[in-house]
């Protein structure tokens, strides 16, 4: 994104996920989300005075996951830092992280753009650390509040931090490759990824790199949002960004390297008031964790079980046809892509199987809101369904009332149509179409029957019939002729 | 029976055959009544808790307490190791009124061996300190002079011991913590290879140096100790396997062969008196039909500085918890900030925050290649000329200390000197090595001397065979403080 004046925006981003494990990273505290305040804890999770770190291995498989999925060089020895500050939700007063050899390194994502072209984002980094607790305050903020609670429930829990270069231009930019990484993590079972939650959270890095500016980017001054939790909210803040260090350029002021926060009440970004009493981290190793050692076999395992991703998704959904929309639609939930695939495997047509599932189904699933994988309706009962409806048996129209019965009660295609007599074609909509053609070719019966000769009634009947090859309802047809007859004397 | 002055082995023997444990307890308890007025060993005695346990064991079965190797046996335990449900102060007031919900892992393994927990020892706050005087509480006293300082961190447990009140005791290492209170009180200390006893619920000082070790009287009792406490923790990701074997020394074998290596920079910085134990440790060893060579540590002169670069630097990241939110003594302040600087301006002493300071600023940006990366190079170093003296002697002969028990009050001014008291025991520390002071004879003045042996990683066993059989080449037999039959040095 250049602006009209020349600069370009370069954002990087730093995503923080918390990971999807039974326990917490360093005890065995549950990770259960709702507990009441400060059930989940024991003296390590605490910090009480001679309590240790105990590393749980099931997150070190989830952070090699996700670095392979990302392109990663996951390495086979990493270290645990400390970062020290103070902060009432920080039990131990540090926390444990990875600092100078995280445990994943290099990695890009692919994210396509608006222009169907597509951006590669360098993965500087992937690093394990621990959560903080959660903090409650009576007033506007902690330095001003008359009283503070902290629950360290979810002190201790594990989190990824995915670490971008300055590789995105714009914050529609930094939108999809939010929405790419959410999807392409949504695909490996490592996180809840519920932003409500808190289980996604991101600090974005928003520099204008002025015309003619031919420097290292470090150079520019770099503005840091911190801690916004939804990518609605990235965009905003991005957005609240690129517009105000605008106007301090062009006022021919410098933008000040700084920490902002963002508001949500103003959409706007905030001089965020340094939350720790110093900025200087003082990082260490951790004595109390040695040299993290990954086992080959573990990574080997991930290695092989790593499922196709969304870009190659993509590449295969549009391989077979459908619209990059449609394919991205598709690929960008696994739910969705799973559930296609089982589709297509139980021998769905393609362009039917895409219209109905990202139609009657994604509204009926919406509706109820379920995901692909809690639909009632299973892919191969919605393919018996579709089969129904490719080979001619059901209208659409049928088809439409046939699944929502499906989805309502759980019971199959043939079940419906059998218990609601659809197989015969009784569906007005079908036979009305066959009444107006059967009327539009025979003006002479017709003309006979408005002349008074019943019989000609009987024959438009036949002829009806014999178009829809005696799978019509003669009552219906019977009451549509006469109706028609009747009402429209221009025919 | 004169319960304590009975060894572990003797203790546990009877109480598994039948005798009473709860008059084991109460004779102890008895000792601390009497000696605590002058010495102030203790800073909190659970005589109710005890006894209970001790009459527990009594009414247990007779094959599951013969079963305990421990059985009976009375300890003491550093106030900075957490013992459930008693209070832990690490000898700060910062933890006044400090209760933990949980054992530390190496107390744990004593009490279901059969061991009984009878107090907490007192201590320099936080472990940071060489003369016991830094507690909060009030200072420790040497038992063989009140005058004198009983040594530190861990001089608490080293007097409990000296005096007899209890058969062994738990101390912390992190620069020489046990084995230097235990030279200056007479008593055996050992620091065991790092690694080998769990530091879980040992309050953390310098976590890359820390390591629980045990005092006694004889060097059997404290192998023994020793031997139920070590091994594999998973709560410590440290920690690695105990030791296999038997865990009594054995005092009448041969050294033939044993090389020792006689560390010359460290006899020269010794006074006479710590010299002349020294050579005869080594005439003794020679006598056994080891063979004493002179071996150098080029780089052991910079140990004192790196330790107090290393320590001071985990120290202030390990203190960082103490901050009033969650347990402990709350400062009182309008906002957060002031809340913690009241927290830990009242809480913390002299000696803590100089060494908080001193951490802070080793690990601050722009210095923290200068000091803590130099010192982490400074350890590779020394550990290097470790590794190449042990290419040729099996076992390092050293003096623990280089002075006597110094007087109460005589360095308290002076943090560089006391800093000094370190200088021959931060090696093992900074290098992991296991390292155990014995007490050899005593001075003219009335004092205690002792001898400070230092074996390759886990070689504790050699350890323990070397100094048993130094014991029993003691000129005279070890009685204690205040009693007849002193030996000369």
């Amino acid at each position: 994104m250049i602006l009209d004046n020349g600069a370009e925006v370069i954002i990087g981003l730093e995503v923080h996920v918390e990971l999807a494990t039974r326990t917490k990273l360093f005890c065995a505290c549950p990770s259960a989300f709702g507990a009441p305040p400060n059930t989940a804890v024991c003296p390590v999770c605490l910090g009480l005075p001679g309590a240790l770190p105990q590393l749980n291995r099931e997150v070190v498989r989830l952070a090699a996951r996700a670095g392979l999925a990302l392109g990663c060089a996951v390495r086979p020895r990493s270290r645990f830092d400390r970062k020290n500050y103070f902060y009432p939700d920080l039990p131990k007063g540090y926390q444990i992280t990875q600092y100078e050899h995280p445990i994943c390194e290099w990695g890009r994502l692919e994210v396509p753009l608006a222009d169907d072209s597509v951006r590669a984002v360098v993965i500087r980094r992937i690093h394990i650390e621990e959560e903080a607790g959660k903090l409650m305050h009576e007033g506007d903020s902690l330095w001003q509040a008359r009283g503070s609670l902290v629950d360290l429930n979810r002190a201790g829990l594990p989190l990824i931090e995915i670490v971008t270069e300055p590789d995105l231009r714009s914050p529609d930019e930094a939108r999809r490759f939010l929405r790419e990484l959410v999807s392409t993590l949504s695909y490996l079972d490592v996180s809840d990824l519920r932003m409500e939650e808190g289980s996604i959270r991101c600090d974005a890095n928003l520099s204008l790199k002025p015309a003619g500016f031919t420097g290292p980017l470090e150079e520019l001054a770099r503005v840091e949002v911190k801690n916004v939790n939804s990518i609605r909210n990235v965009v905003a803040a991005l957005e609240s960004e690129v517009r105000r260090q605008r106007a301090v350029l062009d006022a021919g002021g410098r933008v000040a390297r700084e920490t902002r926060g963002f508001d949500e009440a103003t959409g706007t970004t905030l001089p965020q008031r340094s939350k720790e009493l110093a900025n200087d981290y003082r990082y260490f190793p951790e004595p109390d964790l040695p040299w993290l050692a990954l086992d080959a076999a573990v990574l080997e395992e991930e290695r092989r079980r790593l499922p196709r991703l969304p870009a190659a998704w993509r590449r295969q959904l549009a391989e077979l046809g459908l619209s990059a929309k449609d394919a991205a639609v598709i690929a960008a939930d696994p739910t969705a892509a799973r559930y296609f695939a089982e589709l297509l495997e139980a021998g769905c047509d393609t362009r039917l199987a895409v219209t109905w599932m990202l139609g009657d189904l994604a509204r009926l699933l919406n509706e109820t809101h379920r995901g692909y994988d809690e639909s009632p309706l299973r892919p191969a009962a919605l393919a018996e369904l579709l089969g129904l409806v490719s080979g001619g048996t059901l209208s659409g129209r049928m088809a439409k009332e046939v699944l929502d019965k499906m989805f309502e009660t759980g019971q199959s295609a043939a079940a419906v149509v059998a218990e609601a007599g659809l197989a015969q074609i009784s569906d007005q909509d079908v036979l009305a179409e066959e009444v107006g053609r059967v009327l539009a070719q025979h003006a002479a019966a017709v003309a006979d029957y408005r002349a008074g000769k019943a019989q000609a009634l009987g024959f438009l009947v036949g002829q009806v019939m014999k178009a829809t090859r005696g799978q019509a309802s003669p009552d219906v047809v019977n009451r549509l002729l006469r109706e028609r007859l009747a009402a429209d004397s221009a025919v | 029976m004169t319960a304590w002055e009975d060894s572990v082995r003797d203790t546990a023997r009877a109480v598994q055959q039948g005798a009473s444990a709860v008059r084991l307890v109460e004779a102890s308890l008895a000792r601390i009544e009497a000696t605590e007025p002058s010495l102030h060993a203790y800073l909190h005695v659970r005589g109710d808790g005890a006894q209970a346990e001790a009459a527990q064991l009594e009414q247990m079965g007779a094959s599951a307490r013969a079963a305990l190797p421990l059985a009976g046996v009375t300890v003491a335990v550093k106030d900075n190791l957490v013992l459930k449900d008693a209070p832990t102060t690490a000898g700060s007031k910062i933890l006044a009124g400090y209760v933990p919900p949980y054992t530390a892992t190496a107390v744990a393994r004593l009490q279901a061996a059969g061991a009984i927990v009878v107090g907490k020892t007192n201590l320099d706050e936080f472990a940071m300190g060489s003369s016991t005087e830094h507690s909060a509480y009030g200072p420790t006293k040497n038992p063989w002079d009140p005058t004198r300082v009983p040594g530190g961190s861990s001089g608490g447990s080293a007097a409990a011991v000296a005096a007899g009140t209890v058969v062994v005791a738990l101390g912390s290492d992190t620069g020489g913590s046990v084995r230097q209170p235990a030279a200056f009180c007479g008593v055996v200390g050992l620091k065991p290879t790092y690694g080998r006893v769990s530091r879980y619920g040992l309050l953390a000082f310098a976590s890359s140096l820390d390591q629980v070790g045990p005092m006694g009287r004889r060097v059997a009792d404290v192998a023994q100790v020793f031997y139920v406490m070590a091994g594999r923790d998973p709560h410590d990701a440290t920690s690695v396997d105990g030791p296999a074997g038997d865990p009594t020394p054995d005092a009448g074998g041969s050294l033939k062969g044993l090389r020792v290596g006689l560390v010359d920079s460290q006899r020269a910085a010794a006074g006479p008196e710590g010299q002349a134990a020294l050579d005869q440790a080594a005439r003794a060893l020679t006598d056994r039909g080891a063979v004493v060579s002179s071996v150098d540590l080029p780089h052991s002169r910079y140990g004192i500085a790196a330790y107090y670069v290393v320590a001071p630097a985990e120290a202030s990241s390990n203190l960082a918890r103490y901050d009033g939110v969650r347990y402990g003594v709350r400062g009182e302040g309008r906002d957060l900030a002031e809340v913690y600087f009241n927290t830990r301006g009242e809480g913390f002493g002299t000696e803590v925050k100089r060494r908080i300071l001193l951490g802070t600023f080793a690990l601050a940006e722009g210095y923290y290649d200068a000091y803590y990366l130099k010192a982490l190079k400074a350890r590779t170093v020394l550990a290097q000329d470790y590794r190449a003296a042990f290419a040729s002697v099996d076992v390092l002969l050293t003096p623990t200390v280089p002075e006597p028990a110094f007087r109460l009050g005589e360095k308290l001014d002076d943090p560089w000197a006391m800093y000094q008291s370190d200088v021959m025991t931060v090696g093992a520390n900074l290098t992991g090595l296991p390292a155990l002071s014995l007490p050899w004879g005593v001075t003219e003045g009335g004092l205690p001397t002792a001898v400070q042996l230092t074996a390759p990683w886990l070689e504790e066993a050699r350890l323990f065979s070397t100094a048993a059989a130094l014991e029993a080449s003691r000129p005279h037999p070890w009685t204690g403080p205040g009693r007849k039959g002193r030996t000369g040095s």
